[in-house]
């Protein structure tokens, strides 16, 4: 059957038919094998050229020594050079200068970005947006300040850190309550004179009466209006922004307990560069002043 | 393999290739050599049997002439065209510009984002192929494929020092002398100066070409680029001096998708059997009746460049290239037959036998099809370029946080506004916000000035981190959560302004 098919046909079968279906026999061509057997040698030179296989504690590091830990170390100090044109810039402008130099500002805005994410984000959140006890840098209200001069200070040195210039050293808000100097009454008082500071007083008796214990005992730092003073980082207790809860039990547990937030001095880990790129970032987050 | 298997097949039949009575019977036509390499009996692979293809004159050689001509003269020429986009811009009129993203076309310009016009162009040059090859077959193929007109001058230059079929079959076939080496050598080094010569034409599609062919000349180029060279030396050496037909046959997709594309009516390059046949040689002077025009006197397979016989009819290693018309028109005038016993013509007319010639349809469901989705497409790609504007704005909204409070009560979202400038020249831009009554907009690095300008160069992207605010009692009025509203970016010289819908995002309400 298979012959004389083949004879009908006129081509070459293998002589392979299954259900009457003849396979012709149309060979792959030479050279197509020859390409395999290429490729096979180029991956044995490859094993020979380059790290290639795994061994018990090491691997084959190939007659080139390449290595891609080395190219990553390169491309880092490529970068790193790159980069310094900008950063011998930044090092020689003031803060001001670099603001308003819109390519610098980019370069500083990328640089802090980054910065801000290895070494703040963990207390102040990757967004910058803070949380109880950890200052929100993105909105209008600044403890010591909010100009870039004041946030770069603020960051070399910190805040009653373990600094020689830190601001407010070893100093905060005292626990009125629990060191005796108010009592429980004077303390709601007080809390619900504070409220009424931002318009939401209950008792408006009562903080008649937590009036005048403010003027004597919280005035001296807050201010006799409350609105604060950045020189000690008091903060304004007329506007609508709390670093603590900003309830009524919140603001009597903050004059019962104390406040002394801190913030790590980083003139001693970052470079002056970095702390710049830095106050350019915080300040560009949109509460800068 | 090929040729083995032809002359297989003319054995079967009971033929012999009568080239010994073909001279007497013609005088003046080149005797043809069969090569007579055999098939490695059994083996799973088979070695190549060398093609040697011969040279043909007539009207489909002149064409592919031509068409040789003037494809390779684009492909060496167009990178050097020069085109004024005004000082800031590359005055090449074809650039693909990596390191700054852009593809420059004559009057078109895309960007990597705008890369769906590329596809649109290649969905047309798909069309535009299965259109062609539904007409007309492999006429992409047999005339303008690259590998078709590189192998076409490749084998013009192995003619040039080697001869035409006969001297190189015989070449081949002689023991190794100097005459064989600086032949041989003479068109190697040739071909091998094409391919660098191909190669170096690629990159300057890449680069500015005077700029770039100097620093080649001077080996001060980008490593790339000689690396670049390099490949397409080796490819194009490789693929159209060495491998050939073997890159149709074997490597090609193209040709098993051709045999979806054709029907009936399409027009292949096609032997009249039923006006060759029975085919057999022919004397001088003897009567034609009773037999077929062919005289088989293998012209055909003489000059076809992947060496098979048209005569066994339509097959997957044609590329429909005509040389065998050209080749047979000629037999056909000197042995005082009518021409076109292979010529362009249909499956529907060969089934016919000559009996049933009406006209070709040409408005074939398949043909109307592609026709009417190329007209879509290019409708479409125009459309779009013509309307492609100067100015896009996108704006990304800060998501971490998505507001902030301020000390007023008030609220404030952070944007990052980015401005595609697409003119020839740098522009100043201004942003305003629009639909959010009472807003305040600040840019980042201009907190200070009343109308901050942001200057984006000449065709680049610039981006400004935007904060929109709203004081307590605007931002009381909001309805909820999110406002939708919209940023205006408008050019100084107030020529070209875009809009970008975003959203102001407050706390739940």
């Amino acid at each position: 059957m298979a012959s004389k098919k083949r004879q009908i046909e006129t081509v070459e079968t293998t002589g392979h038919e299954w259900d009457g279906i003849h396979e012709l026999n149309k060979p792959l061509p030479k050279w197509w094998l020859y390409v395999f057997y290429a490729t096979i040698l180029w991956s044995i030179g490859y094993w020979l050229l380059m790290p290639a296989w795994p061994l018990v504690s090491s691997y084959t590091k190939g007659l080139l020594g390449y290595s891609q830990r080395e190219r990553v170390a390169e491309q880092i100090e490529a970068g790193k050079a790159a980069k310094a044109v900008y950063r011998e810039k930044i090092a020689a402008s003031d803060l001001a200068a670099i603001n308003e130099d819109p390519e610098l500002l980019r370069f500083a805005l990328a640089g802090g970005e980054a910065a801000f994410g290895d070494n703040c984000a963990p207390c102040h959140g990757r967004g910058a947006q803070g949380a109880f006890g950890y200052p929100n840098l993105r909105d209008d209200s600044w403890l010591w300040g909010g100009t870039l001069e004041d946030v770069q200070l603020t960051i070399q040195h910190g805040i009653r850190a373990d600094d020689p210039k830190t601001r407010s050293p070893g100093a905060g808000m005292p626990a009125f309550g629990k060191t005796g100097v108010l009592a429980e009454p004077q303390i709601n008082d007080v809390a619900e004179y504070v409220l009424s500071l931002s318009g939401r007083a209950e008792d408006a008796e009562a903080a008649k009466r937590g009036a005048q214990t403010f003027a004597s005992t919280c005035a001296p730092c807050h201010g006799a209006e409350g609105k604060g003073n950045l020189a000690i980082g008091a903060p304004d207790l007329t506007d609508e922004l709390w670093l603590y809860a900003g309830g009524k039990a919140g603001i009597a547990a903050s004059i019962s307990n104390g406040r002394a937030g801190m913030m790590p001095a980083w003139a001693h880990r970052l470079d002056p560069e970095t702390i710049k790129e830095l106050a350019i970032y915080v300040h560009s987050l949109g509460g800068g002043q | 393999m090929l040729i083995a298997e032809i002359q297989q097949r003319v054995g079967a039949l009971g033929r012999n290739s009568g080239i010994a009575n073909f001279a007497e019977a013609a005088p003046g036509i080149e005797r043809s050599e069969a090569p007579t390499i055999e098939r490695g009996g059994g083996s799973l692979y088979a070695p190549r049997e060398k093609i040697y293809p011969k040279r043909a004159h007539g009207t489909f050689r002149t064409i592919k002439w031509i068409v040789m001509a003037v494809t390779l003269s684009i492909y060496y020429l167009v990178p050097w065209i020069r085109w004024d986009r005004g000082p800031y811009m590359p005055d090449q009129a074809v650039l693909i510009d990596f390191p700054s993203r852009r593809f420059f076309f004559f009057f078109l310009e895309i960007w990597p984002q705008e890369f769906y016009y590329v596809t649109g162009l290649l969905v047309l040059a798909a069309l535009g192929l299965f259109l062609v090859t539904s007409i007309a077959g492999r006429m992409w193929c047999g005339y303008a494929c690259p590998q078709t007109v590189w192998t076409d001058l490749m084998i013009a230059v192995e003619r040039f020092f080697q001869g035409d079929r006969n001297q190189r079959i015989r070449l081949d076939k002689n023991p190794w002398s100097f005459e064989t080496l600086w032949r041989k050598g003479a068109t190697h080094f040739t071909w091998l100066l094409i391919a660098v010569a191909t190669g170096g034409a690629w990159v300057f599609y890449f680069a500015d070409a005077p700029t770039l062919a100097r620093q080649l000349v001077a080996l001060e180029a980008p490593m790339v680029a000689y690396v670049f060279i390099g490949i397409f030396t080796a490819t194009t050496y490789l693929l159209g001096g060495i491998a050939r037909e073997q890159v149709c046959i074997y490597m090609c997709p193209w040709p098993r998708i051709q045999g979806a594309m054709v029907d009936r009516e399409s027009l292949l390059i096609s032997y009249r059997a039923w006006r060759g046949e029975p085919r057999g040689p022919h004397k001088a002077g003897q009567s034609w009746e009773g037999r077929g025009d062919c005289i088989d006197c293998r012209q055909c397979v003489a000059v076809c460049p992947t060496g098979i016989d048209i005569r066994n009819g339509s097959q997957l290693e044609c590329i429909q290239c005509a040389l065998c018309i050209d080749a047979c028109n000629e037999i056909m005038d000197k042995i005082g037959r009518p021409r076109s016993l292979i010529s362009y013509d249909t499956v529907r007319h060969m089934e016919a036998a000559g009996q049933d010639m009406a006209p070709i349809n040409f408005l074939r469901p398949r043909v109307l099809i592609y026709a009417t989705a190329m007209a879509v497409v290019g409708i479409i790609m125009l459309t779009a370029l013509m309307l492609r504007p100067d100015l896009e704005v996108n704006v990304l909204q800060d998501r971490n946080p998505i507001y902030v409070k301020l000390s007023d009560g008030g609220l404030r979202n952070g944007y990052t506004v980015k401005i595609l400038n697409k003119a020839y020249e740098p522009r100043d831009f201004h942003i305003a916000v629009a639909g959010l009554p009472g807003a305040t907009l600040s840019v980042v690095g201009q907190e200070k000035q009343a109308n901050p300008v942001i200057n984006v160069p000449a065709d680049e992207l610039q981006q400004a981190k935007v904060y929109v605010a709203l004081d307590k009692g605007t931002a009381a009025a909001l309805t909820g959560p999110t406002t939708e509203f919209s940023f205006v970016v408008t050019s100084a010289d107030g020529a070209s302004s875009a809009e970008h819908k975003t959203l102001f995002q407050g706390p739940e309400r």
